[in-house]
């Protein structure tokens, strides 16, 4: 007589498809998952409690840090919420570079998902070719701030260093060759069979469950609902440039995976507009006093990273260092609604659903 | 482009990147310089003013990274380490002094009807007072000017209460009489027509939005639930509202049903210790009218609690276990209160402003 019996599973937290150190417990019936628990808090470094000992221009570098695969986004809320507290005006050539970087950053941040994820289901070749193309866009950042992955690039009320000679040219090069390679993509893994019959009807959620759990970015948009912060709440020049907002219609885990390669059209989109329209001279920092010391009040801005709403709340009290900092941090929120998707799935589908989420495990533990 | 080429480029653009280096780092002891003459036994009280104008228009970029920037590798990264073991030090000796010209610069500026003249006397006053020891680098205060101070600081925050009081609050002008508290010489006269002299600012566009809400909640959950409602400016005319603990659940739900108000998104939630008591701050958006606001609820400090919104917006559940982990507010109400970021067995509360941790090598 075969006996069943539930068999409690632990995942990662070292697991190369756990895309970081976080783990998952799960309880098994057989190969269908009844319950998951996610652990984390691996990565926790105490950002938030470190920043309040540390002045403004000192916290951007751990920004860098959290979510590492988007770093200039990251620089990008923390630097806007605190000339939005002071009332500064940036430069337009500063703010033009911020724009391209964050968007550059976009589109380098969803091909180590585009290839990271497709790696996860099986297929090798997509990350060499996603990788390739990405250390394109690493190599013009470091030519702009002599960093590959943590940039620190963005000070309050500027930008640290200027476009060198020629950048500006090399990415309008870049940004044109890139819309064949996004062809490529396509036809490399985008109609594949295997990859359809894995990711199809996966992990599938409506919107109102999205919407409940507070999803954000592809996540959000794969049920349909239109909500782009760069649209509907609009900062910094996004208002000037043409572009979409594509939604997905069933949310799952192929809608994501359409949804993001559509973003990187749409990035590029911006991009050529954005580059066309670099002013040629002017300065790249603004008028800034010498020590940054925001007056009392307290905001919250937040941006459309490639992972959906990040967000930054300060607290001030007229001080160099803020009183309290608190990020709201994309993944970490978009995480929430794993245990819920993985009960009745197959354990094969764990994968699936984790890497469709996109999660970056600094910015989950903070 | 080849591997060779990349770089070659790269070793040209790091070289391109040093010289740009050392050119700040020269130029960086002049600025020093010349910021910190006001310290100086020979200077003039006339030429505080002007002092104050120029450090205005330095940009900070300079300063804070520039200086570091001696013999740093291109990659950017070890500047950052020199910088904070070393700006700092600079930056707050040089600013130190001055503290005082600048502020009475921005009060001057908070209140347009007081005279230049008047401004530049007082920015002088500090200046002249320092520079007649030997230029130090933080003054003694004495007794008196202790007591000066605080006087002046009480001055100034009646002026800011008083400026509430008729409806006249700008931030600007709070924000100017506080600057001014700092500065004893200034503040004395000042305070009191700062806040008489600022005219009523526009009133917000928000500012229906803030009343309905208030309104729906009085009415319909209870007169007492909101204890108080604010437009925070700064933050794009947010509706600010701070609940009663007790009604916050019953006020939650509503946001979430009621027609009017529809919050089906909970964007944030954070925790603030702030010594006196906690709060945790809410920030709410409805996604078909794109209206925002931001509910604060404050509790005591001993035995922080409050109740869980987690059944109405589920995104809540991670988000509070957040602030119990980190700062030990209890949610009553929440169906899986664990740490989340810390180790079970981990004593205290991270964030709390008083945190010590139990073993100082950890």
């Amino acid at each position: 007589m075969i006996r069943t019996e539930e068999l409690l599973l632990n995942v990662g937290p070292q697991h190369p498809s756990t895309h970081g150190v976080f783990r998952i417990i799960v309880k098994l019936d057989g190969e269908i998952i009844t319950e998951a628990t996610p652990v984390m808090g691996y990565l926790h470094r105490g950002t938030e409690k470190l920043a309040e000992n540390l002045n403004f221009t000192q916290i951007i570098p751990y920004t860098d840090r959290m979510d590492y695969v988007s770093a200039m986004t990251n620089n990008y809320v923390l630097v806007h919420a605190v000339e939005k507290l002071m009332g500064l005006e940036i430069p337009e050539r500063a703010e033009f570079l911020r724009l391209i970087v964050m968007e550059l950053q976009r589109v380098a941040s969803h091909m180590v998902w585009w290839g990271t994820y497709l790696l996860d289901i099986g297929a090798l070749s997509p990350f060499l070719y996603a990788f390739n193309d990405r250390e394109r866009i690493l190599q013009l950042f470091n030519e702009l701030c002599g960093a590959r992955l943590t940039y620190n690039y963005m000070r309050v009320g500027g930008v640290k260093w200027d476009a060198p000679d020629g950048w500006i040219d090399k990415v309008k090069e870049f940004v044109r060759s890139m819309h064949g390679k996004l062809e490529e993509y396509d036809n490399l893994a985008s109609g594949n069979e295997i990859l359809l019959s894995r990711i199809k009807g996966v992990g599938a959620y409506d919107a109102e469950t999205a919407i409940a759990y507070g999803l954000s970015g592809a996540n959000l948009r794969s049920t349909g609902v239109k909500w782009d912060l760069r649209k509907n709440e609009p900062y910094s020049l996004y208002d000037r440039f043409e572009f979409d907002v594509p939604v997905g219609t069933n949310g799952d885990c192929y809608d994501r995976y359409l949804l993001r390669l559509e973003e990187m059209r749409q990035s590029l989109r911006i991009l050529e507009q954005a580059l066309e329209q670099f002013p040629e001279g002017g300065e790249t920092m603004g008028k800034v006093p010498r020590v940054i010391r925001p007056p009392a009040g307290e905001i919250y801005v937040r941006i459309e990273s490639p992972r959906g709403e990040i967000g930054c709340y300060i607290v001030s009290k007229g001080k160099a260092e803020p009183y309290r900092l608190k990020f709201r941090r994309p993944s970490f929120v978009n995480l929430q609604i794993l245990p819920k998707l993985l009960v009745g799935e197959s354990m094969t589908n764990l994968v699936t659903i984790l890497g469709g989420i996109d999660i970056v495990l600094g910015e989950v533990d903070c | 482009m080849s591997g060779e080429d990349r770089r070659e480029e790269s070793a040209k653009l790091n070289e391109t990147k040093g010289e740009e280096r050392r050119e700040t780092e020269e130029e960086a002891p002049t600025e020093g310089s010349a910021g910190t003459s006001a310290e100086g036994a020979g200077t003039t009280p006339t030429d505080a003013p002007a002092e104050g104008d120029n450090r205005e228009d330095v940009p900070s970029a300079e300063a804070d990274s520039g200086a570091a920037g001696a013999g740093a590798d291109p990659n950017g990264r070890k500047p950052e380490g020199e910088e904070q073991a070393s700006a700092p030090k600079q930056v707050q000796a040089a600013a130190e002094p001055k503290t005082g010209p600048v502020d009475a610069k921005q009060a001057a500026e908070g209140e347009p009807a007081a005279p230049p003249a008047k401004a530049a006397e007082e920015a002088a006053a500090p200046a002249a007072s320092s520079a007649g020891g030997e230029a130090p680098v933080r003054r003694q205060e004495t007794d008196e000017e202790k007591a000066a101070r605080r006087k002046a600081a009480l001055e100034a925050r009646e002026a800011a209460k008083a400026a509430a009081a008729q409806g006249a609050a700008r931030p600007e002008a709070a924000g100017g009489a506080a600057a001014a508290g700092r500065n004893p010489a200034a503040a004395a006269g000042r305070a009191a027509p700062a806040a008489a002299d600022a005219p009523p600012p526009p009133p917000s566009p928000n500012q229906p939005r803030l009343d309905r809400a208030a309104q729906l909640l009085r009415e319909l959950v209870n007169e007492d639930a909101v204890e108080e409602a604010s437009i925070n400016e700064p933050n794009d005319h947010l509706p600010t509202l701070v609940i009663k603990r007790d009604r916050w659940q019953a006020c939650a739900g509503l946001f979430r049903s009621h027609p009017e108000l529809n919050i089906d998104y909970l964007r944030n939630v954070a925790g603030v210790d702030h010594e006196t008591h906690m709060e945790v701050i809410y920030h709410l958006l409805s996604l078909d009218s794109g209206h925002n606001y931001a509910v604060k609820v404050r509790t005591d400090r001993e035995s922080p609690s409050v109740p869980s919104v987690t059944p109405i917006w589920p995104t809540a559940n991670w988000n509070e276990r957040e602030i119990y982990d980190l700062l030990g507010i209890d949610f009553p109400g929440h169906p899986d209160l664990r740490r989340i970021m810390m180790p079970d067995d981990w004593v205290g509360h991270p964030l709390r402003k008083d945190y010590a941790p139990l073993d100082p090598e950890v």
